[in-house]
């Protein structure tokens, strides 16, 4: 069948095999040559191959202790299930990326990252430990002290090691499901940056960007931060989300209906500091609530692309990115922008000190051609790109961002992976 | 009581049924994929989950099997057949007795668990039966009719029941589903008219609650089956569905 990332590029001709327990995986990896596949949430190519695997019905979950707040369950389990499940009871995601319909197995595999990295670092800092089938049939129990070297290579492995089975997650108590929010506006880079200066110590913090001004306005964006509340309870959302039916006319997202929507969004807030309690749903997951929003860049798809640049690099360099993308005029819906914490010990893992700025690019002829200019500009700054949203970097530009790549392709080898688990992406990349 | 409870539309089911907090017995044929789903759902918030591993084409066991779930849970408030399997058509329409092994799985079972449950929740005076037929038991179609025709003995049965429990305070659900995305269909080319088992699973939760007779899942099958009953047999024999 066809089988797409998230960004609906690229599309290819895939044999999906489902499995629903560990001896459907066994037996799926006989003479397997692809990749694991969860809810293909990953934007890109990195859950792609000719013959995948789809975890989506392997999602139980195996223990749970309500007094540590430890779970374990299998790796088709989206982290949805978990906050439905667990979230009457008192406990969150230690950590969660800006949607949650992806599988732990996903979250692991690109350690994702959320509004609080600067403080709690990415999923995988909260796997207690986890089950990987090994291409050998081998079962490896890995934790940051059991089997360590595999454990910190398999958080951010994109999968290309072998198969996580299982993984025990420490999940974070809380008091209520809502949020105490405040939104901030930052007229340019300067004062969005200065922000996030002065709120460092807020527990979640980040900003959308309106990345279609210019001059004295480059940069203007809201930050929003947040606290877990004391107050609300502990209750699901309410509302049903909606869905975008089918892919939208190729027209319908241009520079002048962003820059309309950009505007709107920016002054729809019009006080410089709100606060309001805000149901932890719109606040982590504001796009859940479309379902299919990524139809809206209709057939062709689009590209996500989110980088990081140093911190030392900040303000001039994300000044110089920022107007390169401004001056393209390629417009982006609500670009996101967050100062990341520290580096993890995963070879593979995006996150490090530094800027992060994520943005959708509609897929046109044009297209590739800017981000490869891009990706000079981010190079040449220090950053690199994150492999869950990528679709087209080149070798080159991957082995420079992440200098650990040799390490991890010699692992590969090692294991014997390569022959068994590859997918678009590790193939292109080189690894 | 769920029957068929590591099916893919079943176990979706037992899950909302775990959330609220009941107490479930789960019948299939795969003792360990049974046990970790039962866990599951104990985590998931069912209050307790009995198992009981079983073929459920040896009819002799139907009997005891009722009795035992009767025991265990007190009283059977609702219980859901959702075993099943999808014939290879033609390698039926070469050998008989496969096309009637298929018939058991699919038809014969079924009736006589409805038998068995039928009297039982007679006897208590009160609860609910829903059993998963199929939209290819409303019309006989040369690419499936043996699944279609133990589906639509099925759905005729369920009828009768409906009528006869009706006073006894027994309801009786009917669920029609289209084509469902699961382990079953798994070589089929999926397009539009497809769903996901848990979108079948909240359809069927949702026709107990409201105690509905027939229902189609998705609803618009019930369009599409409109039509395709309605077409004069002297051109639907000449059709390739």
């Amino acid at each position: 069948m066809q089988l797409s990332g998230w960004g609906n590029y690229p599309v290819v001709e895939a044999e999906v095999r489902d499995v629903a327990d560990v001896a459907d995986i066994e037996a799926g990896l006989v003479n397997f040559h692809g990749i694991v596949y969860g809810k293909g949430r990953s934007y890109g190519d990195s859950a792609l191959a000719g013959e995948v695997l789809r975890t989506e019905r392997f999602d139980r979950i195996l223990a749970f202790d309500a007094h540590t707040g430890r779970v374990r369950c299998q790796a088709g389990v989206t982290l949805a299930a978990l906050l439905e499940i667990f979230v009457p009871r008192g406990w969150f995601l230690p950590v969660t990326p800006g949607t949650k319909f992806v599988t732990v197995g996903g979250a692991i595999a690109s350690d994702v990252h959320g509004k609080n990295h600067h403080h709690h670092g990415c999923f995988s800092q909260y796997v207690v430990s986890l089950a990987l089938l090994l291409p050998d049939g081998r079962i490896e129990r890995c934790s940051p002290v059991e089997n360590a070297e595999l454990f910190h290579a398999v958080c951010g492995g994109m999968g290309l090691l072998g198969v996580i089975l299982d993984a025990e997650l420490q999940l974070k108590p809380i008091a209520s499901a809502f949020i105490e929010e405040k939104t901030l506006k930052a007229g340019n880079l300067a004062e969005v940056m200065e922000l996030f200066d002065q709120h460092a110590a807020a527990t979640y913090s980040v900003a959308w960007i309106d990345c279609l001004r210019t001059g004295k306005h480059l940069g203007r964006s809201l930050l929003m931060l947040g606290e877990h509340s004391e107050d609300g309870g502990l209750s699901l959302p309410g509302k049903t989300p909606v869905t975008v039916p089918v892919n939208l006319p190729g027209l319908a997202l241009n520079r002048f209906s962003i820059a309309a929507f950009n505007a709107l969004y920016y002054q729809r807030v019009r006080a410089r500091e709100t606060v309001r309690r805000v149901h932890y749903e719109p606040f982590f997951y504001p796009l859940d609530r479309i379902l299919h929003w990524n139809r809206m860049y209709g057939r062709k798809g689009f590209a996500q692309y989110q980088f990081v640049i140093p911190r030392e690099a900040g303000a001039r360099g994300m000044h110089e990115i920022l107007r390169f993308i401004a001056d393209s005029k390629r417009g982006s819906f609500l670009a996101v922008l967050k100062l990341l914490g520290a580096q993890n010990a995963n070879w593979l893992s995006f996150p490090f000190e530094g800027y992060t700025l994520a943005l959708d690019f509609k897929m046109d002829a044009g297209l590739l051609e800017f981000l490869d200019r891009l990706d000079r500009l981010v190079l040449y700054y220090g950053g690199r790109i994150y492999l869950a949203k990528d679709a087209r970097m080149s070798e080159a530009t991957f082995r420079r961002g992440y200098p650990r790549w040799e390490r991890f392709v010699e692992l590969r080898r090692r294991l014997g992976a390569d022959r068994v688990f590859n997918s678009l992406q590790s193939q292109r990349l080189g690894i | 009581m769920i029957i068929g409870a590591t099916s893919a539309i079943a176990e979706e089911t037992a899950r909302i049924f775990a959330q609220r907090g009941d107490r479930l017995f789960l019948v299939a044929r795969n003792a360990e994929r049974l046990a970790l789903i039962a866990n599951d759902l104990k985590i998931r918030g069912a209050a307790v989950t009995f198992t009981e591993t079983m073929d459920v084409t040896r009819l002799e066991l139907h009997r005891d099997l009722i009795t035992k779930a009767q025991q265990q849970l007190g009283s059977i408030d609702v219980v859901l057949i959702a075993h099943g399997s999808l014939p290879d058509q033609r390698a039926c329409e070469q050998d008989a007795e496969l096309a009637l092994r298929e018939f058991n799985t699919n038809g014969l079972s079924v009736i006589s668990l409805l038998t068995h449950l039928a009297n039982a929740m007679e006897a208590q005076g009160r609860g609910v039966i829903a059993a998963i037929s199929s939209v290819a038991g409303d019309r006989g179609r040369q690419s499936n009719y043996v699944y279609g025709a133990a589906k639509g003995a099925v759905s005729v049965f369920l009828q009768g029941l409906r009528n006869r429990l009706v006073r006894k305070g027994v309801h009786v659900v009917t669920v029609k589903p289209g084509f469902v995305d699961t382990p079953m269909t798994a070589q089929f080319k999926k397009g539009l008219l497809w769903a996901k088992p848990h979108v079948i699973a909240r359809g069927i939760y949702n026709a107990i609650e409201e105690r509905r007779n027939v229902v189609y899942l998705p609803w618009f099958w019930w369009g599409i089956m409109a039509v395709i009953k309605s077409i004069p047999e002297s051109i639907f024999k000449k059709l390739s569905l």
